[in-house]
């Protein structure tokens, strides 16, 4: 598996330098290939947050979504990587804690 | 004119300040992938076959999740599809590069060395500042800046191997009870909320992470896919649709 993805990671990376030369690309595929993170981070996110098993749990029981959300906010606000990442899990864990005592 | 060493070394200078981003994401995905089940030495060849971190920390993450090998080769590839951007885009400066050397300078095309090392392929050489700028764009590749590219790109490189290796050496040690996966979708977070600037991006974001919640019922993980191409055709349409409202503004005035 990671043989395959590294192999065709590769060939797109030399794809114009090694072979298409500076052949332009279509500007749709330009437009549409800006949008590929975008959307494929949230779809892999969002379900982490939101799903136990395969039922949607808002509760407060759920610690993941609300420490995820305050994660965005803070991403959103300071653009700080570790920033961000340190307040998600230290939300994670308090909450955590919190739960296991009531 | 610049030397090869002088250009491998700004280079490595420059990309720098970006370790210091690079370094947490390397221990955080070996620490990951050692929670997520990974052999060490999978995890570790990962780095060297794949380096591509988002596509490696996604990879573990569908791991994780149990998701058929089909399917995290096919989102793993989609979301490297952007190094085709950067491919197109440093290809004029390399076209003249033996092809061993284009191979080499592949494979370690990353995010962070394209970032610098199309920087310094738009600043006007030192030497050269008699040559009209049309000149240097006719004829790019004179200048040893492709030494620069493997500075920036090795230095990039063995960081990554380097931390990903403590990483897994560290991981190994974390009990299950931190919670350490969770560092994946913060991870995420923070590199896709910056990133959304425009109606068009929030659409995108907002419809595939819908789509994904609700289509998780779908055999074989298919909804990933799904969810990522609704997204797309969502950002895509609005982004249309708006262009287009610009251009009947523009017409009436």
């Amino acid at each position: 598996m990671f043989l395959c993805i590294g192999v065709i990671t590769y060939a797109i990376r030399l794809s114009f330098i090694g072979l298409l030369g500076t052949k332009e690309m279509p500007a749709f595929l330009l437009k549409a290939l800006r949008f590929v993170p975008i959307a494929v981070l949230p779809a892999i996110i969002l379900p982490q947050l939101f799903l136990r098993g395969n039922t949607l749990d808002f509760s407060l029981a759920n610690p993941r979504w609300i420490a995820g959300i305050l994660a965005a906010i803070v991403a959103w606000r300071t653009r700080n990587v570790l920033l961000t990442i340190v307040v998600g899990m230290a939300v994670l864990w308090g909450l955590q804690v919190l739960l296991a005592r009531i | 004119m610049t030397s090869k060493r002088s250009e491998f070394f700004s280079g490595i200078k420059d990309i720098l300040p970006i370790l210091l981003g690079v370094v947490p994401f390397a221990l955080i995905y070996g620490v990951a992938a050692r929670s997520a089940g990974i052999p060490a030495i999978a995890a570790q060849a990962m780095s060297f076959i794949v380096f591509a971190g988002s596509a490696q920390f996604v990879t573990v993450q569908l791991i994780s999740a149990g998701t058929p090998v089909a399917i995290i080769i096919l989102t793993a590839c989609l979301l490297n599809l952007r190094h085709a951007l950067y491919s197109a885009s440093l290809a004029p400066y390399l076209k003249r590069l033996p092809l061993r050397l284009q191979m080499l300078l592949a494979y370690l095309l990353t995010d962070e060395a394209y970032a610098v090392t199309i920087t310094h392929y738009r600043q006007p050489d030192v030497g050269a500042r008699f040559i009209a700028p049309e000149a240097q764009i006719i004829a790019p590749g004179h200048a040893p800046k492709h030494w620069y590219f493997f500075g920036a790109g090795l230095m990039l490189w063995s960081i990554w191997q380097l931390g990903t290796a403590i990483g897994i050496l560290l991981g190994a040690n974390v009990p299950a009870s931190w919670s350490l996966d969770f560092t994946l979708p913060l991870t995420f977070i923070a590199l896709v909320v910056p990133a959304l600037k425009t109606r068009a991006e929030w659409a995108a974001a907002g419809t595939a992470g819908v789509v994904a919640v609700l289509a998780v019922g779908l055999p074989l993980n298919l909804g990933l896919i799904v969810a990522t191409l609704t997204g797309m055709a969502a950002g895509l349409l609005l982004e249309s649709l708006e262009t287009k409202r610009w251009a009947v503004k523009d017409g009436e005035d």
